[in-house]
């Protein structure tokens, strides 16, 4: 289990946590390379398929990182992500996967600190939480992009 | 007159009638029956005999009428349009009346997400006005619903119920205007606390002469305690008990409150006697018959009449 | 528009359970306009599925299509060039869509993916609310506008009843008081007289009284 590096997919707005993640880079503040940060308009744009598929193509975590409460760019994109990832949360757990495995995060632009430490403690509580059970067990299978 | 009911007969003489209820038991328990209506001889003209109150199942109200029958009193046969279609509901009347049941009281009844069976499905084939009218029909057509001759009609003497304290309030009047105009002889009122409202509705009652086409019953529940107040301003759809009833509950001991409950409702009984209009009263003692003979003897109204 | 809901993921895991190979059938109506069974409902639907069945090490294959209307002979014959491929159809259309895939492929199981629920309008993104019965004899005409048969707890027509409070139904209080909405509606029509017009019982038989229904059109037909 020590070897285990998840893969974690990041879904960040670009009016906030996508340059709050540039603040990171260019402050020189380390964040786990396991996150593969997807820029998006808004996360009003992210649907629960999106986070849904991320995790099936075997991603062992998703966040989804948006503007601070009523700082929205489109007025109410990150209300409307934080319902979704509520949403999906519920699946997964029914679907025996884990709704933890999925978050909601909100930052300005300027957080360039809460960004490089949302990354590294969420990831940090996926690799307890260890691999993804749908990659676990479709390795168990040995057959590769079932259903895909 | 329209029947050989006592009901009738006592409410076209003039005098005050007296109703009360009798909540059939969970059980097949004929002496629960018994015992509970043995309370009200010889101080009430009728006894309501509920049909599955509160939606929840209990003796039915045809069975436990003839039992209160045939121990020589006057039951009053309650009939809920939510579990019964109009055939059921017909052969019901048809029934009760071959059994000597002649008044009755159309209603639709208690939604079953109260009682205990809140799965179940809820029929209201037709609502308590058409039930009025079918009963009506039945009575002084001789026909069935569905336009068929009924070889010996069942005469009832049929009423219906009127709540003065729901919304909207200045519906209130004309609902009981189309009860009248679907051809009820006489109404029992839901629980009335606030005497004001009850007067003002009287008013409306009284301006469009519905008073003078049908009997009002004024329906009277004396309080055991300041927590069956609260229960019944805060639980009960529809009631309306005014806070200054409540304080004045909660005013005195414990152990007086139920003697306070007692006073209020003589009280009613004699602030509403001297209303034009207000035909008789209808006690709902729940689950304290026991106390109706004192409660009616001490406002007055004993000797009941005889026919 | 028909509404439903998708069932939950449990009983849906365990329905499609003894097969290998599903067909997950969405439609292109109302189940989409609802949220219930359109393409996207599809989607979610299959990764669900699918990630479910890797975890338990299952090997289980879904394939997905989205008709334009289940309740149309001509476009489930679009199934045709793919059912082979399946072991059982899962339908995410109404009751209507389920009984037309299990009509045309006689010997195909298939499955419901959604409870249909009932004849509803869009209250707001994301709310549906009942609003018609089927009865097949409408009094909306008389009756303002509302209809009492599916709106009324108690499907009085002649209400309302003594549970109404402050607008809302003693059933529940998120349910507004139909006979409350209807006399509103005759108030600001000028119509109050008609309220004291009583009802005649309901011939149930143009609804599900009569037995299952049917329409023919002698001119389409």
């Amino acid at each position: 289990m020590e070897s285990f590096q998840p893969v974690i997919v990041a879904f960040c707005c670009h009016y906030c946590a996508y340059t709050a993640a540039d603040m990171a880079g260019s402050k020189r503040l380390h964040y786990p390379a396991n996150v593969k940060i997807i820029r998006v308009p808004c996360t009003g744009k992210v649907s629960a398929l999106h986070i849904m598929e991320a995790l099936r193509k075997g991603a062992d975590g998703v966040y989804v990182a948006g503007c601070l409460d009523g700082d929205c760019h489109f007025r109410s994109g990150n209300t409307c992500a934080t319902k979704r990832v509520a949403y999906v949360k519920k699946l997964l757990d029914e679907i025996g996967i884990g709704g933890e495995r999925v978050e909601m995060f909100a930052m300005s632009a300027g957080m360039g600190e809460v960004f490089a430490r949302t990354a590294t403690d969420f990831t940090e509580k996926i690799r307890d939480l260890g691999p993804n059970p749908a990659r676990v067990g479709l390795d168990k299978l040995g057959c590769v992009g079932a259903g895909a | 007159m329209k029947t050989e009911s006592i009901l009738e007969k006592i409410l076209t003489s003039g005098q005050l009638a007296v109703t009360s209820e009798c909540g059939p038991p969970r059980g097949a328990l004929p002496d629960k029956v018994k015992e509970k209506a043995e309370f009200l001889r010889g101080c009430v003209d009728a006894v309501n005999v509920t049909d599955n109150q509160t939606a929840m199942v209990r003796m039915s109200s045809l069975a436990a009428c003839i039992i209160i029958k045939q121990m020589g009193l006057n039951p009053l046969l309650q009939m809920v349009t939510r579990d019964r279609n109009r055939l059921a509901m017909q052969s019901e009347v048809i029934g009760a009346y071959a059994h000597g049941i002649d008044t009755m009281l159309c209603l639709s009844g208690d939604h079953p997400r109260f009682g205990d069976h809140p799965m179940a499905a809820s029929v209201h084939d037709i609502d308590s006005v058409q039930a009025v009218t079918m009963v009506t029909k039945m009575r002084d057509d001789g026909l069935f619903q569905g336009g068929q001759k009924i070889d010996g009609p069942p005469k009832m003497f049929v009423g219906a119920a009127a709540n003065p304290f729901a919304d909207p309030f200045e519906l209130r009047v004309a609902r009981l205007a189309k009860k009248v105009k679907a051809g009820v002889d006489f109404i029992q009122t839901q629980c009335i606390y606030n005497v004001d409202k009850f007067e003002k509705w009287m008013e409306g009652v009284r301006d469009r002469g519905l008073d003078e086409k049908v009997y009002i019953l004024a329906g009277i529940t004396p309080m055991k305690s300041v927590g069956m107040a609260k229960y019944m301003k805060n639980k009960v759809p529809g009631m309306d008990v005014p806070d200054d009833l409540i304080k004045r509950m909660a005013g005195v001991p414990k152990e007086n409150q139920a003697e306070e409950g007692i006073k209020v409702c003589l009280e009613t009984i004699e602030r509403l006697r001297n209303v034009k209009g207000v035909a008789g009263f209808h006690l709902m003692a729940i689950e304290w018959e026991h106390r109706v003979a004192e409660i009616v003897e001490r406002a007055g109204l004993l000797p009941r009449p005889s026919f | 528009m028909i509404t439903a809901e998708r069932k939950p993921i449990e009983d849906l895991i365990q329905s499609v359970s003894p097969y290998r190979r599903i067909l997950l059938v969405g439609c292109n109506e109302c189940v989409t306009v609802c949220s219930a069974g359109g393409r996207k409902e599809v989607a979610l639907l299959s990764s669900a599925l699918q990630m479910h069945f890797m975890k338990e090490a299952k090997p289980f294959e879904i394939k997905e299509i989205t008709l334009e209307r289940q309740c149309d002979p001509e476009y489930i014959e679009e199934l045709v060039p793919i059912i082979d491929q399946a072991d059982a159809v899962l339908s995410m259309a109404c009751g209507c869509g389920v009984q037309e895939i299990a009509r045309r492929f006689k010997e195909k199981p298939v499955l419901p993916a959604v409870n249909t629920t009932f004849m509803g309008a869009s209250e707001r993104q994301g709310v549906w609310a009942e609003r018609c019965a089927g009865c097949g004899d409408c009094v909306l005409g008389v009756t303002g506008g509302v209809c009492p048969i599916a709106r009324c707890s108690k499907q009085l027509l002649n209400g309302p009843c003594g549970g109404s409070t402050r607008g809302k139904c003693e059933v529940d209080p998120d349910i507004d008081c139909a006979w409350q909405l209807i006399w509103d509606r005759l108030k600001a029509l000028g119509m109050t007289e008609r309220y004291e017009e009583n009802i005649p019982a309901k011939d149930w038989r143009t609804g599900r009284g009569g037995g299952p229904r049917k329409i023919v059109r002698e001119d389409l037909a």
